[in-house]
């Protein structure tokens, strides 16, 4: 049986504490500028908390990843590397990277740190995978959501290293790490400057009759009825109007979020090392409330017993779960 | 700031005066809540960032009052208000007077909330954005942490409001 650690999410100090009270084998988090894909207003590390986070993740027993899981655009990539030499100093356990120079520079700078390959880079094939075990001894890939369980089986049979997947959260596919739709709008990068629709950009406006519309750089990309749930105010789950769908529809992504709680038995089969809960910028109440749910149903399963699997509906995307690809590429 | 226009808020008879006299009898405690959060909890300011002027209006749907509040920690604001004479606000966050003490004691996730449209914002999302992580960065309980200033009444007065929104207060553990 894989070691099914559990991989949770912090997005400020308080948040950590709570996933390591809660129960996460690793927490994974990151600074306070454009080196991770969570660079989001009020969110995330200063150095001197993170110091402070490590120390107190170490001290019972959980590890402490730091992502850096970005695209240095040129000419830029000093901040990249200092916040690896930051990391590095104060005892991260492990570097979640996208950019083979950001996995170069770690490499060659400290070694004997693990290296983990971030669901940004979109590695998929086992020969991708291999590559970067190969070139800068990466420990771990997260896997892209768009691979089925046989899938993920196959690639496990054919690569040096331990599988980490999502199984809990965000679902927004497209082509991982290559996502430019925000940038159309805003001008500002997923993947380089780490923020998808910055807060900054969006608005939400209410109409007479109780109706919402969400904005992005002054485009509205979706309007919710008086009742209807909403979602995260990104373009790919975006509600949109074409010839053949006049009355709109969502085009690339529908507001919904993952949940493989059902299918957690047959990841650990297939050979998955680690299980990831998407989330830093959700606040300790969903950090407290999701990972004590898999952590009980994991603990069950490995022990042997059915895992009594929670429901956590209310804090899905939209209050919609799917399984995705995991369950079947034709899940649309 | 200038007032929020009148026509947009519709008062049933006596309404208006019941709001004026909370706001004054609510005042003094808002006060030293505000003060005493500010003093234990300085870190927060900085996760604000450019936002500790802006003036953010916090609207329990259910009360005759709306909460005006600019987290300056150099001319700290938290004051009931009116709606009619509430402030043009750089950010409004709406909703269930529960819900929002919840959402700051991190009892309910915002994100959730939202979703299922019990929570509305309107203005400027990085303000709303950047007071939620800062708020959400705090420990314990912030509702414990008030009531306990003003002892046995204070603890009293939060325990009747729990008592009256049974639902609303229990820690969510989504089993």
């Amino acid at each position: 049986m894989s070691l099914a650690e559990l991989i949770c999410p912090a997005g400020t100090p308080a948040a950590l504490r709570t996933a390591v009270d809660a129960g996460a084998d690793a927490v994974y988090c990151g600074f306070q500028d454009a080196t991770n894909a969570r660079n989001f207003p009020g969110l995330n590390f200063t150095p001197d908390e993170l110091a402070e986070a490590v120390a107190y993740a170490h001290a019972r027993g959980t590890k402490l990843l730091l992502a850096l899981n970005t695209y240095p655009p040129a000419g830029k990539v000093d901040l990249w590397r200092q916040a690896a030499d930051t990391g590095a100093r104060l005892g991260v356990d492990s570097f979640i990277v996208a950019d083979m120079g950001v996995a170069d520079y770690i490499a060659r700078t400290y070694p004997g740190i693990r290296l983990h390959l971030s669901v940004q880079a979109a590695a998929s094939s086992p020969e991708a995978i291999r590559y970067y075990c190969e070139n800068f001894g990466v420990k771990r890939v997260v896997l892209p959501r768009i691979l089925t369980i046989p899938e993920i089986r196959q690639i496990r049979r054919e690569i040096p290293c331990e599988i980490e997947t999502f199984i809990f959260g965000n679902h927004g596919l497209m082509v991982e790490g290559r996502c430019s739709l925000t940038n159309y709008l805003t001008g500002q990068s997923t993947n380089m400057d780490g923020v998808c629709s910055p807060a900054s950009d969006v608005e939400y406006v209410r109409d007479a009759d109780g109706s919402m519309s969400s904005q992005l750089a002054g485009f509205t990309i979706d309007r919710f009825g008086p009742e209807e749930k909403t979602g995260y105010p990104t373009i790919c789950k975006g509600r949109y109007a074409a010839p053949h769908r006049p009355e709109g529809y969502y085009a690339f992504e529908e507001p919904i979020s993952l949940n493989l709680s059902r299918l957690l038995p047959d990841l650990i089969e297939a050979g998955v090392h680690a299980f990831k809960i998407e989330g830093r910028q959700r606040s300790k109440s969903y950090v407290r409330g999701v990972v004590r749910a898999f952590r009980a149903a994991v603990d069950d399963i490995k022990a042997g017993r059915e895992a009594n699997i929670a429901d956590l509906i209310a804090l899905t995307e939209g209050q919609k779960q799917t399984q995705g690809a995991f369950e079947t590429k034709k899940w649309r | 700031m200038t007032p929020t226009s009148e026509s947009t808020v519709r008062l049933r008879p006596g309404e208006g005066a019941i709001a004026r006299l909370a706001c004054l009898v609510l005042q003094p405690a808002l006060t030293r809540v505000v003060r005493r959060v500010a003093a234990r909890h300085p870190s927060l300011f900085a996760r604000l960032g450019p936002h500790q002027t802006t003036d953010f209006l916090i609207d329990p749907v259910e009360l005759p009052f709306a909460l005006h509040l600019r987290p300056d920690p150099q001319a700290l604001v938290f004051r009931a208000v009116p709606r009619e004479s509430a402030p043009q606000a750089g950010a409004t966050i709406r909703g269930r007077f529960l819900l929002l003490l919840e959402l700051i004691d991190a009892e309910q996730d915002g994100d959730a909330a939202f979703f299922s449209r019990d929570l509305e914002v309107s203005g400027d999302t990085e303000a709303v954005v950047r007071l939620r992580n800062a708020l959400d960065d705090m420990d314990g309980s912030l509702a414990e942490e008030a009531s306990a200033m003003f002892g046995a009444p204070g603890r009293a007065v939060l325990a009747r409001l729990r008592r009256a929104y049974p639902d609303a207060t229990k820690p969510r553990e989504y089993a």
